[in-house]
């Protein structure tokens, strides 16, 4: 079953303008809370070197197993006798870097396949979304093993992967933005004037599209972590030593009976970055569309 | 009140209903009182948002979830429906008291067969079962005139013409012969041909089955042509009720003789310019103080900005809430 | 409905040549030269030549491509590298506890989403409502091996109540068979509930405003009729576009719930042979997701018929 709400989210519009971020978070606490949890991960990551009480990799034999709140160990240590905490807390320092770039790359290829086939039109256009229906046709999660099998078990090889598997969403949304500002009359007007046209539409889709995609990239984000996570628990991603969630789950899955804590901390790290994007992007939605907003 | 000592159908008695709106409380009926008696056909006329919906809404509560009925008394057959437990008031609805809507297109539901849903009052109040409930649907599609009745019932509501699904929505109505008929303007949504049929349909079968019928409108004519007695309201109030001959020949109030004046009539050779009622509509946020028509009276005297006059006896039947009328004043045309 | 039928199969084709040939390249460009796998320690050119020349591997691309398509539309998928079975016999051999973990998920999540979507519509704002809304966003942020790891140490390893893991087949022992997938599909199912319970509430509270339901309600029908009798029926048609993809993505889901739960299905043998590097049978893993996947959309707007007689397919 897919855990892509990203690819529902685009088929709903969203409030096109400038909003004021400041007003947005204070008549919006929804926003205002999922955008501090999204800045406390931000910072967490951020800050792993300083806060975590421990190097994530050093191997303690000695301290192997301990449970939580033993010398030194809030969430004790696993059965290398490295730092729980320090190791979930560098997890963030993974994951989120490979979230972003995987939108970004969603997004940037996404946006020029978008803009490009709204733009063109006529046969391009034609090949072009075949080519996205192509990609839809996979359920996500399906065409991101299937990239990552073809391309060799890896971090960066999940990220690409990931970032392939978000290209639809952007290109459909840019596409339709586009379509709909080259019918307007101004384009075909300041066109006739000499101005270029690519570099006015880019003018116009790029304010018009800010909504709709910080709600999208949000929720994408939510998407890349949770497929990025599954990724490296299937081995498929991230790979030992790295201090990274799905992979810690993998290998605590071993040791649920004595020592929960070594799949669970992890598990709850992935579940709360997941859900503080999520909440983020379903907030920002409501908070943008005007349909909501009676 | 009028009408004697014998117990009326339906009585309102002062029935105030209010809206929940975000920027405050909408009264969106007030001070209403009238009667039904067995049988009869009684008018509702008002321009909308005058709160004619709203009364019969709140006759079988089935006001929107803002609206509450906040004071009065609705007697049908010598209970207090607004005192009625949920339970007790859908063993009345659809049995007792049927009520067809304005908008057949909108009024039924696209994903169920047309004579499931005339069939179901049948279902939910006498008991019948499911193919019984179907050949007495085929049965009310003949009565209300719906042409290969037997075909028909078994189709989905796009399958209908306006026309078609507001007798479907009359046969719903009657099928379990109901003591009052509620008709929130049946036929404004429909051709001006269709609407004629539709009338006709509602006079003969309030005739064939001896329902008394509320026959909600703003077109003083379906009045005219229908209706025993006439109920005007103006502003979420009761303004003028009489029988129809008297309130149409002599308004005892001037809005409904505003309205009167405001149609055209082929029979009028005077010459006489046609009038249409003057000024805006009232904002039922901010009614002015007073009797509610007084910014548009063409009538009115100091004492009517002041104080709201009560709905008296003036002349003969007819009722108005109406200085001028009951201080013994006719209403003539100013300046004539 | 026959040439309905066709003519969105028809429309399908130009985008099912396109995974095939997605699914080829990939597999193809990726898996490296087989003849150096299979050779081992002789490495003479001739003897490399001599393989790629047995596999067809020295035809160009495209002719390589017609030859796979040509045998995949006879069904024929190829064999394991490594157990030299049929991939279509290695499929067909998971498929059942892959198929029992999906309809099982399935239940689950509209015997979830149905009821708790409905009641967070009816009761608008409520503390029920809230706590709905709270878990549709929830849902879908847990990923599903972590909900079943959680629920594997809570009921299976902590209070004995369910077995870890493992399949048996319904045909075998319904009972033990059904103890068996619970935890597994409800870990599987849990995302898909919380997804369509977030489209049954918006569905269900636009609905609600609708005349018809006012026509109901002046029939004398209670309000649990009017909700279940006749609003529910126009609710469940845009929840069952989120149902079919479900379907559809029952082998992606299972992937990783199969995985956790040593469940004997598709989405194992998919990760088992990866690891492997058994390419063909990846290669008709990946094909069957994507073409039930489509499939699937197309059983939706067959189902959309049934639910909504205003749709012809005329």
């Amino acid at each position: 079953m897919s855990n892509a709400p990203a690819l529902v989210a685009a088929a709903e519009p969203t409030l096109r303008g400038r909003i004021d971020p400041v007003e947005l978070l204070r008549r919006y606490p929804r926003v205002a809370l999922s955008a501090g949890l999204v800045a406390l991960l931000f910072l967490v990551a951020l800050l792993a070197p300083i806060i975590s009480p421990h190097d994530p990799l050093a191997v303690e034999p000695d301290n192997a197993y301990l449970k939580p709140f033993t010398s030194g160990h809030v969430l004790g240590t696993d059965e290398l006798g490295r730092d729980l905490l320090s190791r979930i807390i560098w997890g963030a320092r993974v994951s989120l870097p490979v979230a972003f770039v995987a939108v970004g790359v969603g997004l940037v290829a996404g946006g020029l396949i978008g803009l490009v086939s709204g733009y063109k039109g006529g046969l391009t256009d034609l090949l072009l979304m075949r080519l996205i229906d192509a990609l839809l046709a996979f359920p996500a999660l399906i065409l991101a093993i299937g990239i990552v099998a073809g391309l060799g078990p890896s971090l960066t090889n999940a990220m690409i992967a990931i970032g392939i598997v978000g290209i639809p969403v952007y290109a459909r949304l840019v596409r339709a933005q586009t379509l709909q500002l080259r019918q307007m009359e101004f384009v075909t007007a300041t066109r006739s004037l000499g101005a270029k046209p690519l570099r006015l539409v880019l003018g116009h889709i790029v304010p018009n599209l800010l909504n709709p995609v910080l709600v999208q990239v949000s929720l994408s984000a939510g998407f890349a972590i949770l497929a990025e996570a599954t990724l490296s628990f299937l081995g498929l991603g991230a790979q030992v030593p790295t201090p990274d969630w799905g992979q810690m789950i993998n290998a605590g899955a071993r040791f649920l009976s004595n020592d929960p804590w070594l799949a669970i901390a992890p598990g709850l790290g992935i579940s709360i970055s997941v859900y503080s994007f999520n909440l983020l992007g379903d907030a920002l939605r409501d908070a943008l569309d005007p349909r909501l907003r009676s | 009140m009028p009408g004697g000592a014998k117990a009326h159908l339906l009585e309102l008695q002062n029935v105030r209903t209010e809206l929940q709106l975000r920027d405050g409380v909408l009264t969106a009926v007030d001070c209403v009182s009238f009667h039904v008696d067995s049988g009869e056909t009684l008018g509702i006329v008002g321009e909308s948002g005058s709160g004619k919906t709203m009364t019969a809404l709140s006759i079988l509560r089935l006001l929107p979830r803002s609206g509450r009925v906040t004071n009065g008394q609705v007697r049908f057959k010598g209970r207090d429906l607004l005192a009625l437990s949920e339970g007790e008031m859908e063993e009345i609805r659809g049995a007792e008291i049927a009520m067809i809507f304005q908008d057949p297109m909108t009024s039924l539901n696209p994903v169920f067969e047309v004579g499931w849903q005339v069939g179901e009052p049948l279902r939910l109040h006498r008991a019948t079962g499911g193919r019984e409930s179907m050949s007495k649907a085929v049965e009310m599609f003949s009565r209300v005139g719906i042409p290969e009745a037997a075909r028909r019932v078994s189709q989905y509501p796009h399958m209908f013409s306006g026309g078609m699904r507001q007798r479907a929505m009359i046969a719903m109505g009657l099928s379990t012969e109901p003591s009052l008929l509620i008709a929130d303007e049946p036929t404004t949504a429909l051709d001006v041909t269709i609407q004629a049929q539709i009338l006709e349909l509602l006079r003969t079968l309030n005739r064939e089955f001896g329902t008394a019928t509320i026959l909600i409108t703003h077109n003083l004519g379906v009045v005219a042509g229908m209706c025993e007695r006439v109920v005007v309201m103006y502003a979420g109030r009761v303004v003028e009720q009489g029988p129809t001959r008297d309130v149409f020949a002599h308004p005892q109030h001037p809005y409904t003789w505003s309205l009167l004046h405001s149609i055209p009539r082929l029979d009028d050779e005077s010459g006489k310019p046609l009038r249409p009622v003057e000024g805006a509509p009232p904002d039922m946020l901010q009614l002015p103080p007073g009797c509610k028509f007084n910014p548009r009276c063409p009538f009115a005297i100091e004492q009517c900005s002041k104080e709201e006059p009560e709905l008296l006896p003036v002349k003969g039947a007819q009722l108005a809430r109406c200085w001028v009328t009951q201080a013994g004043d006719e209403l003539t045309e100013p300046g004539a | 409905m026959t040439t309905y039928v066709l003519r969105r199969l028809l429309l399908m084709l130009p985008v099912a040549f396109l995974v095939t040939v997605g699914v080829f390249l990939l597999i193809h460009l990726s898996r490296g030269d087989p003849a150096l796998v299979l050779l081992g320690e002789d490495r003479s050119p001739q003897a490399i030549a001599a393989i790629h020349h047995e596999l067809g591997l020295d035809q160009p691309l495209y002719v390589q491509y017609g030859i796979w398509l040509g045998r995949l539309a006879r069904g024929d998928l190829g064999r394991s590298v490594i157990t030299h079975q049929t991939v279509s016999d290695a499929i067909l051999e998971r498929l059942p506890a892959t198929l029992e973990l999906g309809v099982v998920a399935l239940l689950w999540s509209l015997l979830v989403a149905i009821p708790l979507g409905t009641i967070a519509a009816v009761r608008r704002g409520s503390v029920a409502d809230h706590l709905a809304t709270g878990f549709t966003v929830g849902g879908v942020s847990v990923p599903n091996f972590f909900i079943g790891i959680v629920l594997i140490f809570v009921l299976s390893v902590s209070l004995h109540l369910f077995p870890f893991g493992g399949y048996v087949p319904l045909t075998r022992d319904p009972y033990e068979s059904l103890r068996h997938v619970l935890l597994p599909a409800i870990a599987l199912g849990t995302a898909g509930a919380a997804i369509n319970m977030r489209f049954t509430r918006s569905s269900m509270i636009e609905v609600l405003n609708h005349d018809f339901i006012r026509t109901a309600r002046a029939k004398g029908a209670s309000w649990r009729r009017v909700v279940f009798a006749h609003a529910l029926k126009n609710a469940l048609i845009p929840v069952v576009t989120v149902v079919g993809l479900q379907i559809g993505g029952i082998i992606e889901g299972a992937i990783v719930t199969e995985t956790v739960f040593t469940w004997p299905g598709v989405g194992r043998l998919a990760v088992e042979s990866i690891f492997d590097r058994d390419y063909t049978v990846v290669q008709g893993i990946v094909l069957l997701a994507a073409f039930s996947y489509m499939f699937a959309n197309l059983l939706v707007d067959l189902v959309y018929g049934w639910l909504d007689p205003r749709i012809s397919y005329a």
